[in-house]
């Protein structure tokens, strides 16, 4: 199956990478300033149930469906996506 | 199950329905007050495990919409299992299947990254192939050698710019989100899993990787899904970010 042509295209691509990047050793030093890139609440990436998750005792019930432009939703407007518009929210959500 | 116990659960996901018979406080007196306190915490605590999971999706959506979903879904899929750290699986379906959520399309799928993030955060450690790691495997041997993606590697399709989706709804001063698909691969190089948009290409060679194709078929069924695939860019990303694992999985 191996053809040399086919195993010098493999070896060339891994020398490339490799010297494009180093060792994963350096590669990882690199990183640890790369990953903050993620702001905001991402802060949290272990996500629920874990300490970054407090717990609450406060009353929720009974808020009414009435915001629909707090969000970012309304700041993205692709062109031929629809991608803009909360409008519908406040109507048609299902009962669940 | 009979009695107090049968009733408990139903009472507790449906907040109509009434205290369980039989529950009482200490002084044997019907503890109405205390199970609705019960009962609505353990509404919140699911809501807010939602808004942890899903920031973009809230931050997309702002927060009372987002908690008017959340408890919507909270009230129809209580959890599965005592991990809350798992607890919204079944959320980016939720959200396709809103029909106020119509016009969002993409939103399911930005919900389906912050999944793939959060997995990719609890996934298991592994010790990383290095670029001296690959040079040491003879030339010879290299179309047939296995790489094995690390445990902590998710890949997504989406038809919508899902990525910038998401960077956009954490950092508004980000650039706005263009048209057109994206494929993710997240990727978690130490501790933090963060998304990358892959080339043309990349996702079949992932995929393939993922179903044990060695190293000279994946590079060749990712050219013929994209002959512009660009095998030495490629490497680089899974090279810089940790994401080839030194040995194959225990079988």
């Amino acid at each position: 199956m191996s053809t040399p042509l086919k195993t010098a295209a493999l070896v060339g691509a891994v020398a490339t990478a490799i010297a494009a990047h180093g060792t994963a050793a350096s590669a990882m030093e690199k990183e640890k300033c790369y990953g903050v890139s993620l702001a905001g609440e991402n802060d949290c990436a272990a996500g629920p149930g874990t300490t970054c998750a407090g717990t609450s005792t406060v009353d929720y019930q009974g808020n009414a469906w009435t915001l629909v432009d707090a969000g970012t939703c309304a700041e993205i407007d692709l062109p031929g996506d629809r991608m803009g518009s909360l409008e519908p929210l406040d109507r048609d959500l299902p009962q669940t | 199950m009979t009695g107090l116990v049968a009733d408990f659960l139903p009472a507790l996901r449906d907040p109509a329905a009434p205290v369980p018979r039989g529950l009482q406080d200490g002084s044997g007196r019907p503890a109405g007050r205390r199970f609705n306190v019960y009962r609505n915490n353990v509404l919140v605590s699911l809501i807010e495990a939602l808004e942890v999971g899903f920031p973009a999706i809230r931050s997309l959506l702002g927060d009372e919409n987002f908690r008017n979903i959340a408890r919507g879904y909270a009230q129809t899929h209580p959890p599965k299992g005592p991990l809350m750290m798992r607890y919204g699986q079944g959320f980016p379906d939720y959200l396709a299947g809103l029909r106020a959520l119509a016009p969002l399309p993409y939103l399911a799928d930005v919900a389906r990254l912050e999944l793939a993030l959060r997995a990719s955060y609890h996934a298991a450690d592994h010790i990383g192939l290095t670029g001296d790691d690959l040079a040491k495997i003879p030339p010879e041997n290299l179309e047939n050698t296995r790489l094995y993606l690390a445990p902590s590697v998710q890949t997504l399709r989406s038809a919508h710019p899902i990525a910038d989706i998401h960077r956009f709804a954490l950092n508004p001063t980000s650039p706005k989100p263009r048209p057109g698909a994206q494929d993710i691969a997240v990727l978690r190089p130490e501790f933090d899993p963060s998304p990358h948009i892959l080339p043309p290409g990349g996702h079949a060679f992932l995929t393939a990787l993922t179903a044990g194709q060695p190293f000279g078929n994946a590079a060749e069924i990712a050219t013929a899904a994209a002959p512009e695939f660009d095998l030495a860019a490629m490497l680089g990303l899974l090279l810089a970010q940790n994401a080839l694992m030194k040995k194959g999985p225990r079988t």
